[in-house]
């Protein structure tokens, strides 16, 4: 019997992880593939501010590039560029990271996984009581105290455990990502993000550096597009001369989730962390800092819940009511950002970019002076609606 | 009709965090669909980044 089993050895799994085996618990944390951290999902970006705040020191070989800013275009070719200070962004080599992170788990305690494929719960008097599933081939069942669903934005458990976790498809974008060498990138130092309706409809495509010549070249688009996000991915490579002579070291895929919170995490005995809560910031789809809070904030809860010996609903309660209060206000007030970005045409971007400044977007990622934004979106009468909105 | 080409998909999940009736299941045969729960509406065939999956409205249902 374990106190906690946790289903998905990304990020928010393997802190939650991690911070329970400190407590003491014994804890089981469980990965459907056969590496963990591989094949990667889309992002690798997360700023030094984020990996301070959780308390991390990853190692060098985890880190491919550090950043001093960002460079946004619009439509027009025009870009506002960002300034974020020295060194002040990683781009990591998320296989790294995250089999790093799994190890700093397995390294406080806990007993990792790979390979092992959660498909049911097991339920004692209706409540979630442990998980059914096969490893390397091998089926079997496990109880815990509490079950953990970590299992990203394809998540399973929440929905067998009877958490209906369905969100609108629209809250998802559709994700593709080259990991592209022998590319020229005019500013190593900073990632570049290209934003307009012929080349992203509602997202954006991105190049974030991993060295002089090798980039994550990767595009997020809205889900219900009938042109596959590859399509748009590989004109923009063939149409820039900087790009279009790289080699493709690797393709992934994924779903990224930008809307959709969840205001009910919780069952009896059961929480869900990351992805699998649509934990993400949805203005850019980034989730690297989010699932590993809501991990840290589990276990905080988790820890007093089993202390108590009480772990129904009601007392996981706190874990909603946590992660609303430290993360999830900011991010639905961050949401109201993706809304208006999404119904802007490529003129208004372009607009757009002759009137702010790189300090106005960091702030508006933020979810700070919006009032700006929308004092500009007023002037055109086609946006009133949308600045209101934000008002 | 749902047709899965196993050649173009990256086995990323895609298809399966935005069906609404819990259809698809990756396996490792790759993207089955439960026929019974799929109602054809073919929001796998619009999201798939890599347009690995086709869908057409079924006429008898």
């Amino acid at each position: 019997m374990r106190d906690v089993i946790i289903v998905g050895a990304g990020p928010g799994g393997s802190a939650t992880a991690k911070h329970l085996s400190e407590k003491g618990y014994s804890v089981a944390l469980y990965e459907k593939r056969q590496e963990i951290g591989a094949p990667k999902r889309c992002g690798e970006g997360i700023s030094l501010g984020r990996v301070e705040r959780l308390g991390l020191n990853p190692p060098k070989n985890c880190i491919r590039q550090k950043i001093d800013g960002a460079k946004i275009y619009a439509p027009s070719g025009k870009a506002v560029e960002i300034d974020y200070g020295k060194d002040s962004g990683y781009i990591l080599e998320r296989k790294m990271f995250d089999k790093w992170l799994a190890e700093e788990a397995a390294r406080k305690g806990a007993f990792v996984q790979a390979k092992t494929y959660i498909n049911d719960v097991v339920r004692e008097r209706g409540r979630v009581s442990g998980v059914k599933g096969e490893s390397c081939s091998e089926k079997f069942e496990e109880k815990s105290k509490i079950l953990v669903a970590a299992d990203g934005v394809e998540s399973k458990i929440s929905r067998v455990a009877g958490l209906n976790t369905t969100c609108n498809p629209l809250f998802i974008d559709s994700g593709v990502q080259f990991e592209m060498v022998g590319i020229e990138i005019e500013d190593p130092k900073k990632i570049h993000l290209y934003f307009g309706n012929k080349i992203a409809p509602r997202g954006y495509l991105w190049i974030f550096p991993k060295g002089k010549d090798v980039a994550n070249v990767g595009i997020g688009i809205i889900g219900n597009c009938s042109i596959p996000a590859i399509d748009y991915l590989k004109k923009f490579v063939e149409n820039k001369e900087e790009l279009k002579k790289g080699s493709i070291l690797e393709v992934n895929a994924g779903s990224i989730p930008v809307g959709g919170f969840l205001k009910k995490m919780t069952l009896d005995n059961f929480l869900i962390v990351g992805d699998a809560a649509y934990q993400v910031n949805p203005i850019h789809g980034g989730g690297i800092y989010e699932a590993q809070l809501a991990g840290r904030i589990a276990a905080e809860i988790i820890d007093e819940a089993l202390q108590k010996k009480n772990t129904s609903d009601n007392q996981l309660n706190k874990y909603n009511i946590e992660w609303w209060k430290q993360r999830g206000n900011s991010l639905r007030k961050i949401e109201k950002l993706r809304e208006v970005v999404e119904n802007l045409s490529d003129e208004d971007f372009n607009y757009l970019a002759d009137k702010l400044t790189g300090e106005d977007l960091v702030n508006f990622t933020r979810g700070n002076s919006l009032v700006t934004l929308a004092k500009l979106l007023l002037k055109r009468p086609h946006l009133i609606k949308l600045a209101k909105a934000l008002l | 009709m749902f047709k899965w080409n196993k050649n173009k998909c990256l086995r990323c999940g895609g298809c399966i965090s935005v069906c609404p009736n819990d259809a698809l299941e990756l396996t490792e045969h790759g993207i089955v669909r439960d026929e019974k729960k799929c109602i054809t509406c073919g929001i796998c065939d619009l999201f798939c980044p890599v347009g690995a999956i086709k869908v057409k409205k079924d006429r008898d249902k």
